[in-house]
């Protein structure tokens, strides 16, 4: 059976962990807050398998963006359920990163206004 | 910032619907990584992160101020992810028990006593199941829900387990699925297919390949590959592996 293996690379081969760096951050951010005990890991399954059937009928996802598409709209809506965020706060708090990044010249850190 | 790495190297066996996914991977990687203002005078401010990088920022933003989350401890996380647990974990563990029959048995009958003592045992792989290829048996493992996958051993899933295609047919038409991988099985050989849970994670014991007999762990965890503990291909042998370097 061994004779017909396809020639296969070693482990640590070719693709990122993460595609994209708010893809890490979210799954991050996500197990960091599982481990302080916001949430079981049974009930993040339960809720981001739901997330994904229901974006899955739409279309056929590839497990690639459309994942962590899914994987924040499921943590977005569990931390307001548990009032962890309020969801005025989040969009009030997107918009301002929004504009901390257009005022900031190209190079720069950005920072979010003071107050906020 | 995170390190990428290459996108470009052909994997083997690589089934066809994983291709869309590394289709829109590599426009989005493109995306991270070109800048189009950087060169526009009308655009010098700094590259604006797209709209869920920005939501995924102030939830961190709030979660921080509300004292509930370490941002160091984020940091530590997507470290550990990124350059610290991967497959190389498990290829180790399957090497030994290619080299320790003592071992391998201990593995199959309590892999959570076996791991833990290797210290290789954590978050996700909370309850871990190793299961055996033979002559008779091949093992592939799925997660029909999500993508629940052993991450101690494995690292982060890839693209195509997590996808739609790979999830609905691992389990409908297994031998259809290791076929897009290259992987045609004797007709002896069953399949069994292998459903993750929140509670159950799976990791498949390929089959020791042909020639390796004298190798040291070192050399025989090289002809481990993720995708062999995941049941979508076999243990390189080491005269493909040779080949594959040269």
């Amino acid at each position: 059976m061994n004779a017909a293996s396809p020639p296969c690379l070693p482990h640590g081969g070719a693709e990122p962990v993460f595609v994209e760096p708010w893809h890490a951050q979210v799954f991050a951010l996500t197990v960091h807050l599982n481990e302080t005990g916001r949430f079981s890991w049974a009930d993040w399954v339960a809720r981001f398998s739901a997330t994904l059937k229901r974006h899955g009928l739409a279309r056929e996802l590839d497990g690639g963006e459309d994942y962590f598409t899914a994987w924040l709209e499921t943590l977005e809506i569990l931390l307001v359920e548990t009032e962890d965020v309020q969801r005025t706060d989040v969009a009030r708090m997107r918009d301002a990163w929004e504009e901390a990044y257009l005022a900031t010249p190209h190079g720069a850190p950005v920072h979010l206004p003071k107050g906020l | 910032m995170l390190n990428f790495g290459s996108n470009d190297v052909q994997l083997c066996g690589t089934p066809k619907f994983y291709w869309n996914s590394r289709g829109v991977a590599r426009r989005v990687t493109g995306m991270a990584h070109d800048d189009p203002h950087s060169d526009d005078p009308h655009h010098a401010h700094a590259h604006l992160p797209p709209d869920p990088a920005l939501r995924v920022k102030a939830l961190e933003t709030i979660l921080t101020k509300r004292g509930l989350i370490d941002p160091a401890a984020l940091d530590e996380i997507i470290d550990i992810y990124q350059n610290k647990i991967g497959p190389q974990n498990g290829a180790r563990v399957v090497a030994k028990a290619w080299s320790d029959p003592a071992f391998k048995a201990q593995l199959l009958a309590d892999a959570d006593q076996v791991l833990r003592e290797m210290d290789i045992y954590g978050r996700q792989g909370e309850h871990m199941v190793v299961v055996e290829n033979t002559p008779e048996t091949h093992n592939m493992v799925v997660c029909t829900l999500c993508s629940c996958y052993p991450w101690p051993v494995l690292g982060i899933p890839p693209a195509w387990y997590k996808s739609d295609a790979y999830r609905a047919r691992a389990v409908r038409e297994p031998r259809k699925v290791l076929a897009d991988f290259g992987i045609t099985l004797p007709e002896g050989t069953k399949v069994r297919v292998w459903d993750s849970t929140a509670e159950v994670r799976y990791l498949v014991l390929p089959m020791r390949p042909a020639g390796s007999d004298g190798l040291d762990e070192e050399a025989l965890a090289a002809l481990v590959n993720r995708d062999c503990m995941v049941g979508t291909a076999l243990a390189t042998s080491p005269g493909d592996l040779a080949g594959d370097t040269a």
